[in-house]
C-alpha cells in the first residue's frame, strides 16, 4: 500500500499530556552519554537559573516519536512502519524543557515527496505547555522505502 | 563558558570518541521509547537488508551534541540542532566469550565554529561525525550536523 498524499496538511491533535520527570531526564541523558550536571543535579540546574533539571537537546524526540505513532497507526495514511528510515531531524528550542513541565504535542504533516516508488514524509511536531506556550518545534523527515 | 566576542569562524571546539555497544543501544531504546528491532536483533536487521544491528540515528545525534553541551557548559544554550542521517553506524556484538557489554563501534565527533551571527549573538557549531563501516572504512554518519548556540 502506497502512502496517501491526501494526508499533507493534516493536523493530529495532542493524544495526551506528557509530564517530564526528573528520572526520565537522567535516564535519557545517561543513554546519550551526557555528563553535564544540569541533567542530573537539581541544585546545579537551579544554580544555573533553571527551575529544575533541564533536558538534553534531543530529549524532545520522545514526544515527537510518540506523536508520529498516531500517524503511523492511522490506516488511512498508508505508512508501513517496517519500511521507514529516519532521514533528517531538527529541533528548535523556544526554551529548554525542564523537569515538571506538562507538555502537549501537535503533529503536522508538512509534506510528502514521492521518490521513485518510495516517499519522503516530513512531519512537524509542535510541543507546547498546557497554556499554549511554545516550547519546541521538531521537524522529522522519514524515508518510506518502496516495497521490494 | 565561551563568549561571543572571543570566537572566530573556523575555530575548533574540540573532539571526542564515543564508544557504542549493544548494551548502549538497549539503554537508548528504553530511554527513548524507540524499540525498532533493527537496533537490537541481528536476524531482523539482516532480513531488512542491513549489515547487522545498527545504532539509532537519534543515539548518534544525541551523543554527538554532548561535545557542544560541554563546550558551552549549558545545554539550554543550544537553541537549534539539526542533522541528516547519511550512513548507518554498525554495532557488532561482543566477540566470542567476551562480556556482552563489550564489542561495538566507536563514533568520532569533532566540532568547529561554522558561522557567527552578531545580531542574535549565536554561533553555529558544525559537527563532523564519523564511524567505521563493516569494512573498517571511516564514513560520515551524520551530514550537516549543526548546533546553534546562544552566547
Amino acid at each position: 500500500m502506497a502512502i496517501n498524499q491526501d494526508i499533507v496538511g493534516r493536523i493530529y491533535p495532542p493524544a495526551g499530556t506528557y509530564t517530564v520527570g526528573r528520572e526520565k531526564i537522567r535516564e535519557f541523558a545517561a543513554a546519550v552519554k551526557a555528563e553535564s550536571a544540569l541533567h542530573f543535579d537539581v541544585e546545579a540546574a537551579q544554580a544555573a537559573g533553571y527551575a529544575d533539571l533541564i533536558a538534553p537537546p534531543t530529549f524532545a524526540i520522545i514526544l515527537a516519536q510518540k506523536a508520529d505513532a498516531a500517524l503511523i497507526q492511522d490506516s488511512e495514511a498508508g505508512i508501513d512502519f517496517s519500511r521507514v528510515v529516519h532521514a533528517e531531524q531538527r529541533f528548535t528550542h523556544h526554551r529548554p524543557i525542564v523537569a515538571g513541565d506538562e507538555l502537549l504535542t501537535e503533529l503536522h504533516v508538512d509534506s510528502v515527496r514521492v521518490m521513485g516508488a518510495g516517499a519522503m514524509l516530513t512531519t512537524r511536531e509542535e510541543i507546547m505547555t498546557l497554556n499554549g506556550e511554545a516550547v519546541a518545534t521538531c521537524i522529522s523527515s522519514l524515508l518510506v522505502r518502496a516495497e521490494d | 563558558m565561551p563568549t561571543f566576542a572571543d570566537l572566530e569562524k573556523g575555530a575548533e571546539i574540540g573532539s571526542r570518541q564515543i564508544p557504542v555497544t549493544r548494551a548502549d543501544l538497549v539503554a537508548y531504546a528504553g530511554a527513548s521509547g524507540d524499540f525498532n528491532p533493527i537496533h537490537w536483533n541481528e536476524r531482523f536487521a539482516t532480513e531488512v537488508g542491513l549489515p547487522g544491528v545498527i545504532a539509532h540515528g537519534m543515539f548518534t545525534m544525541g551523543a554527538a551534541v554532548q561535545l557542544v553541551t560541554d563546550w558551552v557548559g549549558d545545554a539550554g544554550a543550544i537553541v537549534d540542532y539539526q542533522t541528516r542521517f547519511s550512513k548507518p553506524v554498525p554495532v557488532p556484538d561482543a566477540q566470542d566469550a567476551a562480556s556482552p557489554a563489550t564489542g561495538g563501534n566507536v563514533i568520532t565527533v569533532a566540532g568547529k565554529v561554522g558561522a557567527l551571527h552578531e545580531e542574535s549573538q549565536t554561533a553555529r557549531i558544525d559537527l563532523t561525525v564519523t564511524a567505521p563501516d563493516t569494512d573498517g572504512k571511516d564514513q560520515k554518519v551524520l551530514m550537516k550536523a549543526q548546533a546553534l548556540v546562544k552566547l
